[in-house]
């Protein structure tokens, strides 16, 4: 099959990239290697929309981070990306002042918006401050978003506009011929003249099968809890501690669905390495009440852990100075969440220079959506029970998810295949039981609406099918 | 606004209980239930061992949900299926969202919480590890096992000992998986004794107390996990930890009443049993809002569940027909002393006739006393051989001698 421009990737960059290309008349391709989009570092981070203020100023960081938080906060109204513009602050005890300054300074010289607060000021913002905290540097162009979410609509919303999404396609090879990129996939083959890397993780892998600069890439594993809705009106605001070396520090947050979580912590993994640790988990619950007053641990309904990858200090977002036609984007650590719009729009225009990008006629700019239960009112809810009695039929009864918005994630322009899938569109599964009460009764729809055997729905990638054996099928001898 | 005299929220064995019995009294009752048939939890419970105590024999869950169904069907109590009640408001407004009739706003003269409980999870108490497929509440695996027809695993092991985990340990081994062992932090079993005996000495599978899970590994599958035994701060001793192949954990880590919709109402709940506190009547401290079942307090067996959701449903008809019971103007609070994790009620007014105390322990304990005392006097006590956090107690006390404060110990 051949494209004007493959994007290797569909983590939150890949996704973005996707999303901008779509509004041009260029055929794009978007090859991801797992069960879904948003399944690498998009699905376990903390969600944060940073306000700028601690990037080097003068770095790409900088400059998407700022960019990136005015674009994102535009896109997930239109997109109707759960979000939530609650600001943070950086919680500084006696002595912390120095940090906080150089914080501001960062901040000014980036143009973000960000101020010192005394104890008592920053207390009216967020009344559960640890006692030791004696200062803070309040930012309030910050914020949450759901990654996945962002991601999951930037790739509907690409794919509701040509893009093929592609998933289980990881990139076993590529080359190059006749000046044409030849990426191998178990899917098949698949050419442009243009590729954009955005496999985060594996960005130097990718690069290394087309003879393009490689990179030392350092891998840091996070542990978070998420913790119960019930603790959402403890938290008003992102706390985050003073930064060190190591990153941006364990923070205590309002997640986008209305959670709260605390973490992540930063230690040296392997890139695959999501395991969570029980020493990353003692480490968040000894961190967490020196920033926040009112630790919850009791109220965890999970634990998760991602990795991040970083190349050196920066982001590299660039055309690659050895293959001609490669673009490399690489390195995307926090802030890369915020940064991912402005990433995608410096990218649209390194593509630009390549092939012309004509404004598609037909563009779908506002692809209708489903919405969330919560989101009706009254009579619109009725209205839509009487037209599909689905809707009146709670699957998910923590997070209060209907029938019809599961139909709706399996048969959406990227659709939901595995029962995480439905999880990450819906929340059916996300709230404090984990699915144990709805998760059969989701593979029940999965099976009925795509066709696909109870025996063959997966939790998420690979071989993770749930039932695994029908009842008087065992084999004595097997087990 | 449609009104009924009585709306129970939930249609388990509680629901059904109650709705008979505030049927019985002569009110107009409504049972609002999530599933597509009635009968909750015990639909998926197909072992024997119900109905021992209620009925004198001995049935499966369904044939013992059954038995209410009928006796239901020949009432004028109204049944919703497919609906969720979302809300529990003031004057006994009750919003539902239901399939035929979308968000409706009901009003009854006394509403029944009778929603059961949920199971803790592995994100509950925060397991470490990778966080594939193969992990799930043994009331899931249940429910995949014995309504949905598959198993969830071939090698499986059981993390907690409550008595889910113990019925799945026997209904996996006997659909041919291999049950490699149960894993329980605690020194003793959270579940029935009978449980231990006939669903792991009898099929040979051997139980680990004072063990924990340290780690699961594998991804996209499981593939194993790490156990270890704990100290006596019930942290594990990581230099003895051991690793079990298995493509399956199963969690039987303890059951919490759903009480979600109360969020935002005044109703006080219990710290210790997550469920509300209550009066001999099952009345919460909202006037004319009763609960029962597992959503009030975690039983052990089904049978105590109907016996005091009957309490329930029979109170909240009195409570809807004619008003709040009439008492001698005294309440007098149940308390636990050494030994007794919660009693219930915790409240109980004065008056005459006998009121019932359940309670249970929060170790097990041997050769030891059970003692109600109210200002110094025994009240009841009773010597044991052996009592335990898995089965519930039960003493009977004289109202007229209740004058205060009743505390419920053990003399160990």
């Amino acid at each position: 099959m051949t494209k004007d421009v493959i994007v290797i990737g569909g983590g939150i960059v890949g996704c973005a990239v996707v999303d901008r290309l779509a509004a041009s008349r260029v055929s794009v391709c978007l090859l991801e290697g797992g069960d879904d989009v948003a399944v690498g570092a998009t699905r376990a981070n903390s969600g944060i929309v940073h306000a700028g203020y601690d990037c080097e100023p003068g770095t790409l960081k900088a400059r998407f981070n700022v960019r990136g938080n005015a674009m994102l906060w535009s896109l997930v109204d239109k997109l109707g990306v759960p979000a939530l513009k609650c600001g943070s602050l950086v919680a500084a005890p006696v002595g912390g002042e120095a940090g906080l300054a150089e914080l501001k300074r960062r901040a000014d010289l980036n143009g973000v918006r960000a101020e010192i607060l005394t104890r008592e000021q920053a207390l009216e913002i967020e009344p559960n401050l640890a006692q030791g905290i004696a200062s803070a540097l309040y930012a309030p162009d910050a914020g949450v978003v759901s990654p996945y979410q962002l991601a999951i609509a930037f790739a509907d919303r690409a794919a509701v506009n040509g893009v093929e999404v592609i998933t289980e396609a990881p990139v076993t090879a590529m080359r190059k011929e006749d000046g044409v990129f030849v990426v191998t996939t178990p899917k098949g083959e698949y050419r442009a003249k243009t590729v954009v890397n955005c496999a985060g993780a594996g960005a130097s892998a990718v690069n290394a099968m087309v003879g393009a600069e490689t990179f030392d890439t350092e891998y840091r594993k996070g542990e978070y809890f998420v913790l119960d809705h019930t603790e959402r009106v403890n938290v008003s605001t992102v706390i985050f501690p003073l930064p060190t070396a190591a990153g941006k520090g364990i923070l205590v947050a309002p997640t986008a669905d209305g959670n709260v979580i605390y973490g992540p912590t930063s230690r040296p993994a392997d890139a695959d390495d999501t395991a969570v640790d029980a020493e990353g988990l003692d480490e968040i619950r000894r961190s967490v009440p020196l920033t926040y007053a009112r630790p919850a641990f009791n109220k965890c309904i999970r634990v998760y852990c991602g990795v991040r990858s970083a190349v050196g200090g920066d982001f590299i977002v660039r055309p690659s100075e050895k293959v001609d036609g490669l673009i490399i984007t690489a390195g995307i650590c926090s802030p890369g969440l915020t940064s991912a719009p402005a990433i995608a729009e410096y990218v649209e225009e390194l593509v630009g220079q390549r092939t012309e990008l004509l404004p598609k006629e037909d563009y779908i700019s506002s692809p209708p959506r489903t919405p969330r239960l919560e989101e009706l009112s009254e009579d619109e809810l009725n209205a839509l029970v009487k037209k599909d009695s689905r809707w009146g039929r709670i699957v998910c009864r923590c997070e209060k998810v209907t029938e019809a918005e599961i139909v709706a994630a399996v048969h959406s322009p990227v659709p939901a295949r595995t029962v995480d899938a439905v999880k990450r569109r819906v929340r059916a599964g996300m709230g404090r039981c984990q699915g144990g009460f709805c998760s059969t009764r989701v593979m029940e729809i999965i099976s009925e609406e795509l066709g696909i055997p109870m025996r063959e729905i997966r939790k998420g990638a690979g071989h993770s099918e749930i039932a695994v054996l029908a009842v008087k099928e065992a084999d004595y001898d097997e087990i | 606004m449609t009104r009924f005299d009585v709306i129970v929220i939930g249609g388990g064995p509680a629901g059904m209980a109650a709705a008979l019995a505030a049927d019985a009294k002569g009110a107009k009752v409504l049972v609002i239930e999530r599933d597509v048939r009635l009968g909750g939890i015990l639909n998926q419970c197909i072992h024997a061992g119900f109905g021992l105590h209620y009925f004198g024999e001995e049935l499966t869950g369904p044939e013992y949900a059954d038995r209410f169904e009928k006796r239901l069907a020949k009432t004028g109590v109204k049944v919703m299926l497919g609906a969720m009640a979302l809300s529990v408001g003031r004057e006994g407004e009750v919003v539902v969202l239901s399939p035929e009739e979308g968000l409706t706003h009901l009003k009854a003269g006394a509403v029944v919480l009778a929603m059961g409980c949920r199971e803790r999870t592995a994100g509950a108490i925060a397991l470490a590890g990778t966080r594939p497929a193969g992990i799930y509440t043994a009331g899931m695996a249940q429910k995949m096992c014995n309504i949905e027809g598959y198993l969830v695993g071939r090698r499986i092991v059981i993390l907690g000992s409550g008595d889910i985990g113990l019925i799945m340990a026997r209904r996996m081994t006997l659909e041919g998986a291999h049950v490699e062992r149960v894993i329980e932090l605690m020194p003793y079993s959270a579940g029935l004794k009978r449980n231990i005996v006939q669903c792991l000495e009898d099929f040979g599978i051997p139980i680990d107390y004072s063990h924990t899970v340290t780690r699961v590994v594998g991804k996209p599958r499981m593939e194993g996990l790490y156990y270890a035994p704990v100290d006596e701060n019930r942290k594990p001793v990581l230099s003895e930890e051991k690793f079990i192949p298995c493509d399956c954990l199963l969690l039987s880590v303890g059951l919490i009443p759903e009480n979600d919709i109360l969020s935002g109402t005044d109703i006080v709940l219990s710290r210790v049993t997550s469920g509300a506190e209550v009066d001999e009547n099952r009345m919460t401290t909202v006037p004319g809002v009763f609960s029962c079942g597992n959503v009030l307090h975690v039983h052990d067996l089904v049978d105590n569940v109907s016996h005091e959701s009957e309490i329930a449903g029979a109170a909240a008809a009195e409570y809807a027909l004619h008003g709040a019971p009439v008492t001698d103007g005294n309440v007098y609070a149940v308390g636990v002393g050494r030994g007794v994790r919660y009693a219930l009620p915790q409240r109980i007014h004065g008056g005459e006739g006998s009121v019932e105390i359940f309670f249970r322990t929060d170790n097990v304990y041997k050769n030891c006393k059970v003692v109600a005392e109210c200002g110094g006097r025994t009240l009841w006590s009773k010597k044991r051989m052996i009592v335990a956090p898995g089965e519930m107690e039960k003493i009977v006390l004289d109202k007229r001698d209740i004058d205060g404060e009743v505390t419920v110990r053990l003399e160990i």
